[in-house]
């Protein structure tokens, strides 16, 4: 049993930086924004969240540096989506370019450095549960915190006010403003939300799940994440479903190997991307759905009142 | 220039004016959209700003509502001169705006929508805003999603949003054309009562009678200027028609049709689902167009003109099975795309001038060829220049466009005289079909009589035309015969003869139905 104690609790700890990136996407796209530099985001937040942990040693405050790092370079893309009016495609492309470039510089020095794992807490009584027990109550604080803030904002966007504006804002800029919100600023808030939990996820993966830093080692989670956005439909209660789902998905590979199949490991490494491609190519035909759902302004550069 | 000075005085103007407009002006580029534009307005008066499409009418609106900054010029606001920097500013002064495209959101609920202006919630609105609908005759349900209202629904929920901010003044842009004939009485009753209660409205259109019946005074604009002030009560249609165009006002001239035996083009028991999940659906429709007729499909926006449109053009295809439910000339054509329909004989102009009709970034020439190409304008793949301008000359003079030339780009016209042109090119491929949506949608009243009479002229000339038009009053000015389009039912047809502005109405809320279909009749 130890292969379905290892899936269970292998799944969480790659889906939770998949779910924190994502949430932060959602709310991006939902104010019409599309932020395509989630893997430099993650990248930068990666090597920051490294270096903090070597020396000072606190994870949590890696976390938030990490997520402090991107929301930096987040701030760079809103600025040329948002005021210089830039293409959001190819903001978005050269941001996270960018953002991979000097993630790769900085960390540098640090290539293939380690340190300590995050501290996994044990959940009384429930890690006790033979076979459950280890896989889904013996976690860093992160694994949990994740589905919390996924309810937090599932309830924001659906409930409060500040939801509302944001889904206003995403549908149609053009009225939002008509009616006095500012849309540059609430897509701006949008953006930074999005670019620091990008940063944090990046920040996580390389602090609590491989604990060491290699250039390249967000390895295109950052784009299985604005494909799982599209999956969920830009719901966030569908992007939890997807994003344990990719997890379990990009955790099979492993299994598979260490159950003695032989398959390719190119094959099974890429198992997830197909996944995305195929899962992504289904939920798009369906246009409707797509119509109803998608902010419907996405993508599109809002001129203002110029 | 009679402006500021009043040249009628009511008892109103001795009292202080809400809101005065001291010498406005704006320009884009070299374009002087508003020129010392002076307007006084008092509370509790309906007041027309009437003029053309193009005269200013809206950007002098938007100046009011912080949309637009005025290039130079006052603003005072009950005394005391403001700078409306934002649609929000303009709110917290009290000035309230239903705008003539809406600005709903089509994924929220009624209440939701209205929230997003008032500091409530959502739920906390719901009663207030069904007490509104009472006080003002304007019933809507607030849980309704927007995407589900009619336009004249929708309309409502602007004007409830409006009032719910209390405001002095409410600006509304021709709030009767997404209207059908019995929902403007109503309407009307629900502005009177507001003016009862003090608050002033600025009521713009282009629409005679509808300002002589309800506003005590009108602003006359043109290209950008005020030429006169009146009481509209005391002035004809045709007085207030010279002064907003500056001459008499043309109408066509007609001979009655002589339509050909064999249709030119036919549809057959059509039904059909858009993709769009909040387009309409149509059913069952039949359709018959002979060579040397005009017939005009009325109703109320929203009833399916758009997806009636798309399908004729051939921008939705039926399925190969269904292909005979669509025939020109006798041939059957449902599952052709727009290329090949057109190499049929049809012509189609959308009612998106930009993106669909043109594009705006290229110049005329390129735009005569989007459509012309086959017309011998391609030889051996390579594009005869000279023969595409030449053409697109042809077009500009023919249809008098105003341009720079053949080589203008088509953003740079005004909506009208692209439109001009746009009809002018598809006369010139000589088809046999000609369908037009909406020919004069923002068009002035000069260049919409001169696209009018060319459609008469065509049809003349023995093309079957089909005109798609909100406007009432076009189609009685164009058709020969007509038929209604309400909720993707089309109405039987109705001659010249039968077409009367009651059963018109009538049937655009679904009279013609065996059941007359819900509500829609004193919903809209």
């Amino acid at each position: 049993m130890a292969w379905f104690t290892f899936l269970i609790s292998g799944t969480l700890l790659a889906a939770t930086p998949l779910l924190i990136a994502a949430l932060g996407e959602v709310i991006v796209e939902k104010s019409g924004v599309l932020n395509l530099s989630i893997e430099g985001m993650m990248s930068v937040g990666a090597v920051v969240a490294f270096i903090v942990v070597l020396y000072s040693g606190s994870h949590w405050l890696a976390l938030v540096a990490g997520g402090m790092a991107a929301l930096a370079l987040s701030v760079i893309f809103a600025f040329v989506v948002l005021l210089a009016l830039g293409n959001q495609v190819v903001s978005g492309l050269a941001v996270g370019l960018f953002g991979i470039g000097v993630a790769g510089l900085v960390g540098k020095p640090y290539e293939n450095m380690t340190v300590a794992p995050m501290q996994r807490i044990d959940v009384p009584l429930l890690s006790d549960i033979p076979v459950l027990g280890p896989g889904l109550f013996h976690h860093p604080l992160p694994v949990y915190l994740a589905p919390l803030l996924a309810v937090l904002l599932w309830w924001m966007l659906k409930y409060s006010k500040v939801g509302l504006v944001l889904r206003a804002v995403g549908e149609s800029p053009e009225s939002a403003n008509a009616v006095g919100y500012n849309v540059v600023g609430v897509r701006f808030l949008a953006i930074i939300f999005g670019g620091f939990l990008a940063g944090v996820a990046g920040a996580f993966i390389c602090i609590a799940s491989s604990t060491l830093w290699a250039d390249g080692m967000i390895a295109g989670r950052g784009w299985i994440v604005i494909a799982l956005v599209m999956f969920a439909m830009w719901r966030v209660e569908r992007v939890i479903i997807g994003a344990y789902l990719f997890g379990a998905a990009s955790i099979g590979e492993l299994l598979v190997q260490s159950a003695g199949i032989s398959v390719p490991s190119q094959l099974m490494t890429s198992i997830p991307y197909i996944v995305t491609i195929v899962a992504v190519s289904i939920l798009s035909m369906d246009g409707k759905r797509v119509r109803l759902n998608a902010p419907v302004s996405l993508g599109r550069v809002y001129l203002g009142t110029h | 220039m009679a402006i500021g000075k009043e040249q009628v005085l009511t008892s109103v103007e001795q009292r202080q004016p809400l809101l005065q407009l001291d010498r406005l002006c704006k320009s884009f580029g070299a374009m002087r959209a508003n020129e010392d534009v002076s307007i006084s307005i008092y509370p509790g008066e309906i007041h027309a700003i009437l003029g053309e499409n193009g005269a200013g009418k809206s950007t002098l609106m938007k100046m009011i509502y912080g949309v637009l900054a005025p290039s130079s010029g006052r603003i005072v606001w009950q005394g005391e001169e403001v700078t409306v920097q934002s649609p929000a500013v303009a709110r917290s002064l009290g000035i309230g705006m239903v705008f003539q495209h809406f600005s709903l959101f089509e994924t929220l609920t009624v209440a939701e929508n209205i929230s997003l202006s008032v500091p409530e919630s959502a739920a906390a609105l719901s009663p207030r805003i069904a007490e509104f609908g009472q006080r003002f005759g304007l019933p809507v349900d607030p849980l309704a999603l927007v995407h589900s209202l009619s336009v004249g629904q929708r309309q409502r929920v602007e004007l409830i949003r409006c009032l719910l901010q209390k405001p002095r003044l409410i600006i509304m842009d021709e709030p009767t054309s997404v209207l059908p004939p019995s929902g403007i009485p109503p309407l009307f009753e629900t502005l009177r009562t507001l003016a009862d209660e003090g608050c002033a409205i600025l009521f713009i259109s282009h629409k005679l009678d509808e300002i002589r019946s309800l506003c005590q005074r009108a602003t006359i604009m043109r290209a950008g200027k005020v030429v006169g002030a009146v009481d509209p009560t005391r002035e004809t249609n045709e007085t207030l028609a010279r002064m907003m165009i500056g001459r008499e006002l043309p109408h066509p001239t007609r001979v009655p049709a002589k339509p050909g035996e064999t249709p030119a083009m036919e549809i057959r028991n059509l039904t059909s689902v858009p993709t769009d999940p909040f387009g309409v659906v149509l059913n069952d429709v039949d359709l018959t167009l002979r060579p040397g007729e005009i017939l005009g499909v009325a109703g109320v926006s929203g009833n399916g003109q758009k997806e009636l449109a798309s399908i004729l053009s051939g921008e939705t295809t039926l399925p190969r099975a269904e292909r005979e439910r669509i025939l020109i000339d006798g041939v059957a054509c449902g599952h052709m795309n727009a290329g090949q329909r057109r190499a049929l004989g049809l012509a189609f102009v959308p009612e998106e001038r930009n993106g669909r009709g043109a594009i705006p970034e290229m110049n005329l020439v390129q735009n005569t060829l989007l459509t012309a190409h086959a017309n011998g304008l391609v030889r051996r793949g390579f594009i005869n220049r000279k023969e595409a301008r030449t053409l697109a000359d042809r077009c500009i003079a023919d249809m008098d466009v105003r341009c720079q030339g053949a080589y203008a780009e088509a953003r740079s016209l005004s909506g009208g005289n692209l439109q001009k042109f746009i009809v002018g090119r598809e006369i010139m491929l000589k088809p046999k079909v000609l369908i037009v949506a909406q020919p004069t949608w923002g068009v002035d009243v000069g260049a919409a009589a001169a696209i009018r009479q060319e459609l008469i002229r065509l049809r003349d000339d023995g093309v079957a035309l089909l005109v798609v038009s909100d406007e009432l009053e076009e189609l009685f000015e164009v058709a020969d015969r007509m038929q209604v389009i309400f909720r993707g039912r089309l109405s039987p047809s109705l001659t010249r003869a039968e077409a009367s502005t009651a059963t018109i109405g009538s049937y655009m809320t679904g009279g013609f139905l065996d059941r007359p279909a819900d509500s829609e009749a004193e919903a809209a």
